[in-house]
């Protein structure tokens, strides 16, 4: 009796270990990994396309901008999200263009401080402008809130801000755009950056040298934070992740990302 | 041997490579983490990794320094409130309390152990961190907010080996000491104490472990700064959330610099395991 | 200046009440405002409709499903082999060498933070072995976490079967493993299933080594390699998102009535194991 026990019980750790066993997963199942910037709006997106062809299955995580160029290359995701541009050494990855997004900078509604330069948001960050004084308001400590090495929207902060300058290492650090918010709105003293189409009443987003962030300034230029929003995968996109792509870039996937407070690729 | 003897063969090799899954398991976790993470330490100089102070992985600076003193003091800053609170606890559940009295507290602090770290982390967030933000100043999420939150953490740890090794003292110890005019806190002073001092050093370091080994909690409240903290209201990182916060990198050298990390979490929490199972045994062979 | 003990013995019971007071108070305070937060928010829809809109609106059953699930999975890995471990080192065999190896594997194993087992199972699972975020990988990742719970609680429960069992089936002729399935795991169930529970509430409030793993999706799992989502996952990311605290506190309270409820099942087993062999 055992013995029979033993062999099922065998089988059964096999058959879990063959991956031939799992079928073909990418017709069923769609994951997209990356940026937690991207990742509520393409949770949306997904929402309504699961609507629409029922039995597909769209799953989406996060892990930063970073982690998902890394995972569509290793085969774990089929789409990966990043909110910055590719590096010179990941541009072997087909990237496509889904949204554009502002990167605001955010304080507590009761700050004073209403607006910013941008060479005085590069001076904050790297620690040499340190308390809200010499900006106009109270003269209290800034509480300097960053996002994680690996996230796209420090990638792009990094390059459009502070260029080669480094994010000091005292400022707070967390690991997506709605930590930061979270933090921000409850220290009155703090500063941080998050995705413009994540911000909400609970913060304030400060003029950059007198502009407000915007989609109408986006488009002209004159809000100079702009980021694009990639969806990448090895070669182009097939099966599950061609629909779901093409669903992002049709009329209906981008009307609802501009709904969502992002700029539309047209 | 007949078919009889021959299964019982059977079934004793089987079930001794069952046993030895544990082991094994080990043996792989520890491979795996030791061969991800040494190359890369051996390439930047064990001094380098170790001593220093700056964590900039995009232009491959992997000082793990700040971490490294910032899980030291909030390792510190929690056994300094779970000991004495902890000790009080275990104390006066097993001499001071009746029996009555103890069968409510002891499923509390059980209770206290079984709830989840990120709870833990989550009431730090609402309510320890807005509290030291506004009346001790600096961003709130502090030293001071992990050491508390982990202290609490640590209680059931502490509270529940020191009450094992209180309660393995024999009773003569007692009765001996009362015998001789001593009053039940001298008892405790000068007899129990030191008698269980051995378990109560181990449910010290075990505490230890565990909170150097904490990340979810520590990544709510702590600020995840990456520098040296000169003061308790200042934000730090420690070594676990350095893993977690950029793990989701698997990147070349910056994921074989999180294994190193771990590395190096890994044998500081092997080194105290150690030591504790090992004066926790002394201290079942000095029972008479 | 000698202190008379009486009067330190006072003193010193007003303090060490005080820091146990102050101890269970805190426990106390940290259920009550949870549920008190937490409790308005359950209900039938809460627990049976799936997330909607990250997490903002709809309920949080699917993330109680993945915990399930996942837990599960857990457990079908850790039970055979932990169980399987701790009768080998009772019956099968003497202390010596090999049951101090297996003894002090579990024990390393027991200590080892979750970081790390979501480090190890992030590469080794879901990147090396391609399984992906998926609740397999979830699944071996916690088992290898309550493997060492289960080790020792089962030795624990078999070895306080009595002696007097075992000899009394071999007198009447069983096998040796005839004794074991029949006559001392039976016996030793309660001490069994305490362990199984116990590493049950260890699973529920697991979120480090379960991120990583298993990942966070939202959708209701559909296989062994879907993604998905354990409700302290879920907690944490509404909580830190600032997604929805009604919804965050909710789930927490479900959460915490979870373990309540397997500590007060644990105590009952507990206490009915230690009256049947005392």
């Amino acid at each position: 009796m055992m013995r029979h026990w033993l062999a099922l019980a065998l089988i059964g750790l096999g058959m879990a270990f063959f991956p031939a066993c799992r079928g073909d997963r990418s017709q069923t199942d769609l994951t997209l990994a990356g940026s937690t910037s991207i990742q509520p709006f393409a949770d949306k997106l997904a929402e309504v396309f699961m609507e629409k062809r029922p039995g597909m299955g769209v799953n989406v995580q996060g892990g930063g901008s970073s982690a998902g160029i890394q995972a569509c290359k290793s085969g774990a995701c089929q789409i990966g999200m990043s909110s910055r541009e590719l590096k010179n050494d990941e541009k072997d990855l087909f990237e496509i263009v889904i949204a554009r997004d502002g990167l605001a900078i955010i304080v507590h509604p009761s700050n004073p401080v209403r607006g910013v330069k941008l060479a005085e948001v590069k001076q904050i960050f790297s620690g040499d402008l340190r308390n809200w004084k010499f900006l106009g308001g109270e003269d209290r400590e800034m509480t300097v809130v960053t996002r994680e090495e690996g996230s796209g929207t420090r990638g792009a902060f990094q390059e459009l801000v502070m260029g080669k300058t480094r994010i000091y290492q005292g400022a707070i650090t967390e690991d997506s755009n709605g930590t930061v918010r979270e933090i921000v709105t409850h220290d009155p003293y703090s500063i941080g950056f998050i995705s413009l189409g994540l911000v909400n009443e609970q913060v304030r987003a400060l003029e950059l040298d007198g502009v407000v962030g915007n989609e109408a300034h986006i488009r002209d230029g004159s809000y100079k934070l702009v980021r694009p929003f990639l969806f990448l995968s090895r070669g182009e996109p097939t099966g599950l992740a061609k629909e779901f792509v093409d669903f992002v870039l049709s009329d209906e996937g981008q009307t609802l990302i501009r709904k969502e407070g992002l700029l539309p690729v047209k | 041997m007949n078919r009889l003897e021959r299964n019982d063969r059977l079934v004793r090799l089987a079930l001794l490579i069952v046993a030895l899954s544990a082991i094994s398991i080990l043996l792989v976790i520890t491979i795996f983490i030791f061969e991800q993470g040494t190359p890369i330490m051996f390439k930047y100089g064990l001094k380098s990794f170790l001593a220093g102070r700056e964590w900039y992985p995009s232009e491959k600076l992997f000082g793990l320094w700040p971490m490294i003193v910032g899980s030291l003091y909030v390792t510190l800053g929690a056994m300094g409130l779970g000991v004495p609170f902890g000790l009080a606890c275990a104390i006066v559940l097993t001499e001071f309390s009746s029996k009555r009295v103890r069968s409510v507290i002891k499923p509390v602090i059980e209770l206290l152990a079984g709830i989840p770290s990120v709870v833990y982390g989550f009431m730090g967030v609402i309510i320890l961190v807005p509290f030291i933000r506004e009346t001790l100043g600096g961003p709130g999420l502090s030293v001071l907010a992990a050491s508390i939150i982990l202290g609490i953490m640590i209680l059931p740890t502490i509270i529940s080996i020191s009450v094992d090794s209180l309660q393995a003292i024999p009773p003569s110890y007692r009765e001996g000491s009362i015998a001789l005019g001593a009053t039940k806190w001298q008892t405790v002073k000068m007899v129990l104490l030191p008698a269980a001092r051995s378990g109560i050093i181990a449910s010290i370091i075990l505490g230890m472990g565990r909170a150097i080994g904490e990340t979810m909690a520590v990544i709510m409240i702590a600020g995840n700064a990456a520098s040296v903290p000169h003061s308790i209201l200042d934000p730090v990182r420690t070594l676990t959330s350095n893993i977690a916060l950029e793990m989701g990198y698997a990147a070349g050298e910056h994921r074989q610099a999180l294994f190193a990390t771990g590395v190096i979490l890994f044998i500081i929490i092997m080194i105290l395991n150690t030591v504790a199972n090992v004066t926790a045994s002394r201290m079942k062979g000095t029972k008479r | 200046m000698r202190i008379n003990p009486r009067t330190e013995q006072k003193i010193v019971r007003v303090v060490l009440w005080a820091l146990t007071g102050i101890t269970v108070a805190i426990l106390f305070f940290i259920i009550a405002f949870i549920l008190r937060k937490g409790v308005p928010a359950l209900g039938w829809d809460f627990l049976t409709k799936n997330p909607v809109d990250m997490g903002k609106g709809g309920g949080i059953f699917s993330t109680v499903v993945g915990t399930i699930v996942l837990t599960a999975g857990a457990l079908v890995i850790a039970i055979p082999l932990g169980v399987g471990t701790a009768i080998y080192l009772t019956e099968y065999t003497w202390e010596g060498p090999v049951t101090r190896v297996i003894r002090f594997g579990a024990e390393c194993l027991a200590g080892i933070p979750s970081i790390i087992f979501g480090l190890f199972g992030f590469i080794l699972f879901v990147t090396k072995l391609k399984f992906g975020w998926s609740i397999l990988s979830g699944s071996l990742t916690l088992a290898f976490m309550v493997l060492p719970t289960i080790i020792r609680t089962s030795e624990e429960a078999i070895k306080s079967v009595p002696l007097v069992y075992r000899t009394v089936s071999f007198s009447l002729g069983s096998t040796k493993w005839q004794t074991v399935t029949r006559v001392v795991l039976p016996s030793a169930l309660p001490g069994v299933v305490t362990g199984v529970i116990l590493s049950v509430g260890r699973s529920i409030g697991e979120t480090a080594a379960v991120i990583f793993t298993a990942g966070s999706a939202l959708r209701l799992p559909t296989s062994l390699f879907s993604s998905s989502r354990t409700m302290s996952v879920h907690f944490y990311i509404l909580a830190r998102e600032g997604i929805s605290m009604p919804n965050a506190y909710g789930t927490a309270a479900v959460l915490i009535i979870a373990i309540l409820g397997i500590n007060l099942l644990t105590y009952y087993l507990m206490n009915r194991f230690i009256k049947k062999y005392s």
